[in-house]
């Protein structure tokens, strides 16, 4: 790979910056491909220690744990591409997941028609998110940081010291989580087709590749004549919807929900995001990456405990798998815009 | 410090009309002799189980003429307790029932309360032993731990075969103390040789990790005949997997739940039954005790007896301990008579 960047022929400025581009986008790739080859040694070596490890109901499970987070971090991505970030998606799934809960509860709606609701209440707080940041331009770590609470204080104020239990869902709703299509599990395709699609967006429409614009240089972005203010308010919005969607499942996956539904879920999620490469400055990483750095965490939490270790060893390995990921990924940048600086230079 | 001195003259001006007040209306009636003002503070506020133990405090306050206020935090930290603490000191309430989210970090606090005169009663989880008056404890660890085993033997076919546990933090005082006991009681009782403890997994009361240490339970252990979830978190996830996996009534699942949360599941026959303390009774218990305190009718001293209205005769242990009675088995027969 750095092959092709050196010996790329030119020497102006500006094939310089695409090489730039070039070498970036492949280093993403490798990242992703980096990430199976990482899934696929944790497999083989918890094979080895645990056979038990390796079987189609496993790995089913696995995915399932992962649906959910997937789903958060796919609307969490769209965000960070743009330099920004959403903390507030844990409080959003939780209140989501509460109002569907209680909607249901009350069966005044039907099923379809809560599941509605639940995703347009995600859509309208993320909505409210990307007001504060690209309107009233308040940074999103402390515009987000405050909506986790007050999204968390709503949901309290609704759910008071009420819980929705599985007694009070209806059984088409409890039986989304456990229904298949063609033998896969119906949240795994979910998952997978909101990833895709995401996936295709961003790579192939023209907003998608704004949002890129933007994280890369916002200033930039802003000169030639991008949309900045409306493309962030729309990804905080697509954030919302994410997160409403997952919201709207939640219960359907645990059989029950109270006011602390989904607290602390924006770190694993945010989690999943770094270690699939995407940037946390913006710019760069594919949605693809986040997944696939959601099933590598989960892969790892479930092998551990296959393996019978400690639940002190799932934090500092978590920990450290996000260290390296970002580790690594500073390093190769680092690498090559020497190498591209100097090559511009000659 | 004048305003407040005063305000506290004012308080007590007020606390004394309110004496004088009560007694005149209640004519005669056996007033009582101080007010009974009594604010329950729960490890965290928006929890449905504090929620029905304060609804046996208010049964309890109704029956006393006395007032029921609960306060807490939203999130169950020691350090979030403790301005709750305060803030009840400067209100003067006559006593604190607390549930305590670290004995030891709220001890100065409820110390502070008890040299103003106001009485600490601990429910649930009890405050250190010199921070408190009493301590109404839901169930000794021994008897919640020996009827887990019990259920456990009941439901598995012949009482034989790998059980695990699924329980909270592996820092949990009450959960940890409740698993010493199964583990003592399995090694000691004969009738329990067939059963086998295979693994201790920790869901850390968080549906998310729960489910994935049920799952991960019934995958290590293919032969696993049991489980037992000593937290309503816990057993709730653990028979949501069972039934996402089709192994409900293959792996046999108990524990300690509240109805609400396990109806569901007691009906479709995935956990056939599970124990917990009654919750209200717990309350109920908690604020008579404290109410009995203000009154000077009881010093909280060991060996001292009471009565609790409609729980009956109570006795102080020599911990300052008073003990709520045998753990309630929850089965399909029974689940629809209880609402919390």
């Amino acid at each position: 790979m750095s092959v092709r960047a050196i010996d790329s022929p030119s020497s102006s400025a500006l094939s310089g910056r695409l090489g730039l581009e070039r070498t970036l986008t492949l280093v993403a790739r490798l990242r992703e491909v980096g990430i199976v080859m990482v899934l696929l040694a944790v497999v083989a070596i918890v094979t080895i220690q645990a056979p038990l490890f390796f079987s189609v109901s496993n790995f089913e499970q696995i995915l399932l744990n992962v649906s959910l987070i997937a789903i958060v971090a796919v609307g969490q991505t769209t965000v960070v591409l743009t330099r920004n970030v959403d903390l507030s998606v844990g409080s959003v799934v939780g209140l989501v997941a509460f109002a569907t809960g209680d909607l249901l509860k009350e069966h005044s709606l039907g099923v379809a028609g809560a599941i509605a609701v639940g995703c347009l209440l995600g859509v309208g707080l993320g909505a409210f998110n990307g007001l504060l940041v690209a309107v009233a331009k308040v940074p999103a770590i402390v515009a987000t940081l405050g909506t986790l609470y007050v999204y968390r204080g709503l949901d309290f104020l609704i759910a008071g010291g009420k819980q929705v239990s599985a007694i009070d869902l209806p059984r088409d709703y409890l039986g989304i989580a456990s229904s298949t299509v063609l033998g896969v599990p119906t949240l795994i395709i979910a998952a997978a087709l909101i990833a895709l699609a995401a996936a295709y967006l961003l790579r192939n429409s023209g907003a998608g590749r704004q949002l890129y614009a933007i994280g890369s240089n916002p200033a930039a972005a802003e000169v030639v004549g991008i949309p900045t203010q409306r493309l962030i308010f729309g990804a905080f919005v697509v954030c919302g919807l994410c997160a409403g969607i997952a919201g709207v499942l939640w219960g359907s996956r645990f059989g029950s929900v109270n006011a602390l539904a989904a607290s602390g879920l924006e770190l694993q999620v945010i989690a999943a995001v770094v270690v699939g490469g995407v940037n946390i400055f913006g710019g760069s990483g594919t949605v693809v990456g986040a997944v696939l750095g959601a099933v590598l965490l989960a892969t790892i939490e479930n092998a551990l405990r296959i393996l019978h270790l400690s639940e002190f060893w799932l934090l500092a390995i978590d920990g450290a798998i996000i260290l390296l990921a970002v580790g690594t990924d500073a390093a190769i940048r680092g690498y090559f815009q020497r190498i591209l600086v100097r090559t511009g230079r000659r | 410090m004048r305003w407040r001195r005063s305000s506290q003259f004012a308080m007590a001006g007020m606390a004394i009309l309110a004496v004088v007040a009560c007694g005149g209306s209640s004519g005669g009636g056996g007033a009582s002799p101080a007010t009974l003002n009594i604010a329950f503070l729960p490890k965290a506020v928006n929890n449905p189980y504090f929620d029905v133990a304060a609804s046996g405090g208010q049964e309890a306050a109704s029956a006393l003429n006395g007032q029921f206020k609960q306060v807490g935090p939203s999130e169950a930290t020691g350090a979030a307790q403790i301005p709750f603490i305060q803030t009840l000191t400067q209100q003067n309430v006559s006593a604190i029932v607390v549930s305590a989210d670290d004995p030891d970090a709220i001890a100065p606090a409820l110390k502070q309360a008890m040299a103003k005169g106001i009485k600490v009663v601990g429910y649930d989880s009890s405050p250190a032993k010199d921070a408190r008056n009493v301590f109404i404890n839901q169930a000794d660890s021994k008897g919640i731990g020996v009827v887990q085993v019990q259920m456990v033997c009941d439901e598995i076919p012949g009482c034989a075969g790998e059980i695990a546990v699924l329980s909270a933090t592996s820092t949990a005082t009450n959960q940890n103390a409740w698993i010493q006991a199964m583990k003592d009681e399995l090694a000691s009782n004969s009738k329990y040789s067939g059963l086998k403890l295979v693994k201790v997994a920790y869901g850390n009361d968080d549906p998310q990790i729960s489910t994935t240490e049920a799952q991960a339970l019934l995958t290590s252990y293919p032969n696993l005949k049991g489980i037992i979830s000593p937290t309503t978190v816990g057993i709730s996830a653990a028979a949501q997997v069972l039934e996402q996996t089709g192994k409900a009534g293959k792996v046999q699942l108990t524990g300690l739940g509240t109805p609400n949360l396990m109806r569901k599941y007691v009906k479709d026959g995935t956990c056939k039954e599970f124990a917990l303390w009654n919750v209200k009774d717990l309350g109920y218990l908690a604020y008579y005790t404290a109410a009995l305190l203000v009154q000077g009718k009881i010093k909280g001293n060991p060996g001292e007896k009471f009565t609790a209205g409609r729980l009956g005769d109570y006795t102080i242990d020599p911990n300052g301990v008073v003990l709520l009675g045998p753990p309630f088995v929850f089965k399909a027969d029974n689940i629809d008579q209880l609402n919390f």
